[in-house]
Formats: structure tokens, sequence, C-alpha cells
């Protein structure tokens, strides 16, 4: 999606455009597939994070399966809690796991299936700097709480070593829309920093330092696009956004206080080390392990426990096994990682749940 | 010798019968119909502002009754502490509006003076226009990005050196990081520029070639008739052009949501980022949920009042205007 910068900024304007229409409602052309040898067509929305996944996923799965047709709608975490709850959709996806509360209000019972995990990285515009540069977890909780503010910092200092920082002060690029990718975020730093748990807190979108030096640009594109364009700015993003880009991310300090670069390797080893609870809402705020690279998150696709037609029901869940098996192979070759086998095997086993 | 055609013109229609004779019974009722769907379509258009407000107003009213009129003077916008202000964006949206008033006002009436005074031949003048024109045809997102990757890097190094040497200003008082207000300003003043130039070349180009005769007659230079004839003459149509083109600037979202920073802070200094109300609409929306609909509901009322006041304001000083120009005998 973001290979395409100019493209992708045109998205967003769609995205808002089609985010404030009224949500076609799928439940009569669900109910109108029941008849046999008829289309099933499965509507989802929700998470933009994992959208260029899922787009190839369920066109993949489509046009492997006949008689089954999967529409997918990225309008960003919250719209997709928002549809499913008001059922205009059959099933949506999320970055950030159902509350208690948002469960609560779904009469058909909630299944929340992790179907594949991505890592949160920090990129930074200082062309002069040959190799990453290493951030301790005291260093980057402070840039996010503008208390280090310029690059010459000694917290950043001490931590690179023969690297000679610019007198820049540091701009720091957030969010201005609310979002999953701030939720795993600022869950992390709330859960490093106590501060920061204190002040802005965790939340899909949180009240930020105050500066002329923290600036907001809408989407994962946007934020992407202001750091390329400011020196000296820093910025949270998806991984498949940095890289597509070809920005530089730094190598966070992990809870072993090990210095880790986002590698796949690295974000598989923050998974490896967390067990899935029953519900599947597994957070990892600070994952441990020696590799593991600090900033990790599983996102969910949301399914109801009971649908009016058995069909609909079966057709889903042939999708998810799909996913699981065929679709994990993919996963990676688009910036995301793969489920561990564990949770694959726990994810398939949930899916009985669903009828 | 335009004259001299609508003469010939006028009396053709004399030799032929059809002016003298009475509206047939057919064409009384062609003019009632369409009378008829004029009234019904400025009507319609009335209510729709009516239903807009309503529903908007209605879906506000739970944030209206929580937060009262704090909302518009506190400066937090915290969702999990559910504090909401919108000061901070009510400046915002003023404050980069008139600014780009200020320079697309400015450059918009020039070139309507460029394009109206014999200044280039006609059909450059033609040429001319329809770039102007097609300023208005570029999506809203092309400006963002074209600001985001030409105009930020541009003004960067002025700025950098205005900063530095003239920081004590409260207007340079910060550095520009990127995303800020002059930006997202200079980008909105080229978006306001059609509206502004077209209308305002509109009613120059309707100033009565008679009344710059008479100036010329009286010995004015050109930039005389220009300044002290022509311009005063026209100055109903140019305040309408630049309402509208203000209106225009501050209902703008996709640009700006992208330039200026959405930074939820006041300031003065043009370098430094902050937001508009409709940026803040179009960020939010999208995710927003049960907590936060009807707060942006209540943004969206007060933005929406803000431009029914600038309008309302504006045709007012209209009014006052053209009476007193009325008085003097000028055009309406």
């Amino acid at each position: 999606m973001s290979k395409h910068l100019p493209l992708c900024l045109t998205c967003i304007a769609i995205v808002v455009a089609t985010g404030c229409g009224p949500a076609r409602s799928p439940n009569s052309s669900g109910a109108s597939a029941g008849g046999s040898g008829e289309t099933i067509k499965l509507q989802g929305s929700g998470a933009s994070f994992p959208a260029p996944l899922y787009g190839r996923w369920f066109k993949e799965y489509s046009a492997a399966t006949a008689g089954v047709k999967v529409d997918y709608q990225a309008k960003g975490s919250g719209g997709g809690i928002k549809d499913f709850i008001e059922h205009t959709v059959d099933f949506a996806a999320s970055d950030a796991a159902m509350n208690d509360d948002e469960i609560s209000q779904v009469d058909q019972g909630v299944v929340l299936l992790p179907m594949t995990a991505g890592s949160i990285v920090l990129s930074y515009n200082l062309p002069e700097l040959s190799k990453p540069l290493k951030l301790s977890r005291v260093a980057y909780s402070k840039i996010f709480l503008g208390q280090i503010s310029n690059w010459n910092d000694p917290e950043i200092a001490k931590t690179n070593e023969g690297v000679k920082l610019p007198d820049l002060p540091i701009t720091v690029v957030r969010r201005a829309d609310s979002s999953g990718t701030t939720f795993v975020f600022t869950n992390h730093l709330s859960e490093i920093n106590q501060e920061f748990a204190d002040g802005p807190g965790t939340g899909k979108s949180v009240n930020w330092p105050e500066s002329d030096k923290f600036i907001a640009a809408p989407k994962n594109d946007g934020v992407t696009a202001t750091i390329m364009q400011t020196p000296g700015a820093i910025g949270y993003i998806e991984y498949g956004f940095a890289q597509q880009a070809k920005l530089a991310m730094a190598d966070l300090e992990n809870a072993s206080g090990n210095f880790v670069s986002p590698t796949l390797d690295n974000a598989k080893a923050a998974l490896a080390g967390v067990k899935m609870p029953a519900d599947m809402r597994a957070w990892l705020p600070d994952p441990k392990g020696d590799q593991a690279y600090p900033i990790v998150s599983y996102t969910w696709l949301l399914c109801y426990e009971k649908y009016d037609d058995p069909q609909q029901a079966q057709a889903l869940s042939d999708l998810v096994r799909w996913c699981l098996t065929e679709g994990q192979k993919s996963s990676a070759e688009m910036g995301y990682v793969p489920l561990p086998e564990i949770v694959v095997e726990a994810v398939t086993r949930k899916l009985d749940s669903i009828q | 010798m335009a004259a001299k055609t609508s003469k010939a013109e006028f009396s053709d229609a004399l030799s032929t019968s059809s002016i003298s004779s009475p509206p047939s019974g057919s064409e009384l009722v062609k003019d009632r119909v369409f009378r008829g769907l004029t009234q019904g379509f400025a009507w319609l258009t009335v209510g729709l502002v009516f239903y807009i407000v309503y529903e908007v107003g209605g879906k506000a009213m739970p944030a209206i009754q929580e937060h009262g009129l704090r909302f518009l003077t506190t400066t937090t916008w915290d969702l999990q502490k559910e504090q909401f202000g919108v000061l901070p964006e009510i400046w915002g949206t003023l404050y980069s509006s008139l600014l780009a008033l200020l320079i697309g006002g400015f450059f918009g009436i020039a070139i309507a003076i460029f394009l109206t005074q014999d200044f280039l031949p006609p059909k450059m003048e033609w040429v001319f226009k329809n770039i102007v024109e097609m300023l208005a045809a570029i999506p809203s997102v092309v400006y963002g990005l074209w600001g985001i990757f030409v105009v930020i890097p541009m003004i960067r190094p002025a700025a950098g050196w205005v900063h530095e040497h003239l920081g004590w200003i409260p207007l340079f008082g910060t550095s520009l990081s990127g995303p800020g207000m002059l930006p997202a300003a200079l980008v909105l003043s080229i978006m306001i520029l059609p509206t502004v130039s077209a209308i305002s070349r509109d009613s120059l180009s309707n100033v009565p070639g008679k009344l710059k005769e008479a100036a010329y007659g009286l010995g004015a230079t050109r930039w005389e008739a220009i300044f002290g004839v022509i311009l005063p003459t026209a100055s109903t149509g140019i305040f309408g052009a630049l309402v509208l083109g203000f209106g225009r600037a501050l209902g703008e979202t996709m640009a700006l949501a992208m330039l200026v920073g959405n930074s939820n802070q006041m300031s003065i200094s043009l370098f430094s980022p902050g937001n508009t109300l409709a940026a803040l609409l179009a960020n939010h929306f999208p995710e927003a949920g049960e907590k936060e609909e009807p707060v942006l509901m209540y943004a969206a009322l007060v933005l929406l009042s803000i431009t029914l006041l600038v309008n309302v304001f504006g045709a007012l000083l209209l009014k006052q205007a053209s009476s007193r120009l009325g008085a003097r005998g000028g055009p309406k």
C-alpha cells in the first residue's frame, strides 16, 4: 500500500470520505445466499494496518474458492469495532482487541482471532548517520514525553558511542487520527515509563505533550511522509511502511537490556514469549526474551459466535483456516510477522466456537 | 463598437413582431413553471441548511449538555480523560483562514486587475484566466502533497533565517519543524485564488467602459483610473469574492489536515504547528467511538456557526457598502 506514497495519500481522502458514509448492510445479501449453490458474501471492515495483507488474502481466497466472495473495507480499527457492534458487517478487524465493555454490546457473542502480528518502529530523519541509532528505553520514552528535545542530548549520546549526533531539535511526529498503532505504542510506553502512564496514558488517541516540536499527521502514510520531509524528525509507524519508504529505523533497548533491530526474527522472538489466553486477547506491552523486539502486537479478526446462516459461518471459518495455513506464507513477504505454530493451533481450535 | 451592434440587434428585433406581441399562453405557463422551479430549489437549499443544522445539532446535543460553553474556552483534547475543548482549533481555523485571505486576496485581486485592464492581448488574457481557474480543479489532497513535498522544503531555509534573525518578533517566535501555520496558509491562499480572482475579474469587467473613459477624459493616469474609479466601482463584487474565499478557507479539510501539523496548541508564531476544526473532524471522525462522536458533532456545529457568522457579517457589510455606492450612482 505504501509503495506509492502519493496514491496512498489519495486513499486517505477516500477513506475519510467513505468512512463518513453510511455502512452498507450486508445482512440482506448474506441471508439471500442461504440457498444452495449461490454465492456466499462475507463483508468485513476495520483496521487499516493489516489491510494490504487482508486484501491479498481475501482476493486469493475468493479466486481459489468458488461461491465465496469476501469484501474488506479498511476504515480503521475503531470504525471496524463500531460496524461490528452495529452488525452492519459479517466480520471486522482491529489492531486493539475489543474490551469487555465493547464485547458486552454484542448479543451474538464474540470470537477474537489473532491473524497476524506487526512491529512498530521508530523511524527518524538524520541522513548524516551511517548506522542505525540505538535508543535506550529512557531515551525514547523521554523523547515522546518531550523531555529530550535535542539530538545531541547526553541520554542519546550515551548509547551511540562514536556517532556524531547533530545539534538539531527533535521533531516528534505522531498520529493525528485515532489509531490502533497509537494504542500499541502508548501501551508499551506506559508499561516502561510511569510518567507516561500517568500523563498521556494508553489509548487510540492520547493527549500528547504540547510543544511546537510535536506535529501530527494523518494515517501511517502521513506520518511516513512527514518524517521523510522533516530533518530531525522521529515518529512511530508500522514496520512495513518504514521498510517500503526506506526510512531509517532505530534499534530499541528491550526488557533484557539488549538493543534489537526490528527484524522479522526479533518480532517472532517477542511473540514466542507470550502465552495465548483463552479469549485470545494477548497483550505484549513489554515482551520478554533476549532478542525480543519491544513493540510488537497481534492484530485481530472479530467474528460472531452465532450466525443466522450456518453456511455463512462455515464459509467464514473456512476462510480463516485458509488464512492460518496458506495465508501465513505470504505474511513475511509483506512485512508482517507470521503467527507462531502454537498460536495457529489455538486459533484453529477456537474456530469451532463459530456457528 | 459594442453599442453599435446592440443597436443593430435592437432594430432587427423591432422589425419582427415577436417583441411587440403579448406573451402567449404557453410562454406564460413556461414562465410560471420556471419561476416555481427556481423558487422551489431556492427553498430546498434553505431547507437543507436547516436540516443539516438539525441533524448535526441533534447528534451534538449530549456533548452540548455535558460540556457546555467550556468546550469553546478550554484547550485540552483528551479522549482518555474525556476532556474536550476546541479553543486551539477555533484559533487555528480563523488564523489560517485570515492569513490565507490576506495572501490569496491580495494576489487574487492583483490577477483580476491584470487580466481585465488591458495589460495583455485578449488571447493571452483568455489563456491566463483559464490557467488560474484550473487551480480550482486540483484536488485538495494533491495540494496537501504538494505542500509537503514542495512548499515546506522551499520555505524551510527562509523560515530558518527569519527565525534566527527576527526571532524576537512573536510572529517568528518558533523555528519551522515542517507542517505548520505558514505552509498551511500559503497552500490555502493558492486554493482560494481561483475563487477570489474569478469573481473579482467578473466584477471588474462589468465596470462600464464609459466610467473608465470618463476618468481618462478628466486626465487620470491608468493607475489613477484603476485605483480611483474602477476598483471602488467593482468593490462590492470584490468584497463578495473575498467573503466567498474566506468561507472556502474556513472549511478546507484535507490539505490542512496534512499541512497544519494537527497540534493542539495556540501560538501567534507563523512557523508553529496548529490545528483547525475541519482538520480535527477529518482526523477523528472515521474512528470516532460513542464517546467522541457527539463531541465531534459539537465541533462541527461550531465550524458551521463560524462560517455562517462570517457570511452573515459579510453580507451585512456588503449591503452597507453597496448602498453607499448606490447613492453615488455606481452600478449595483
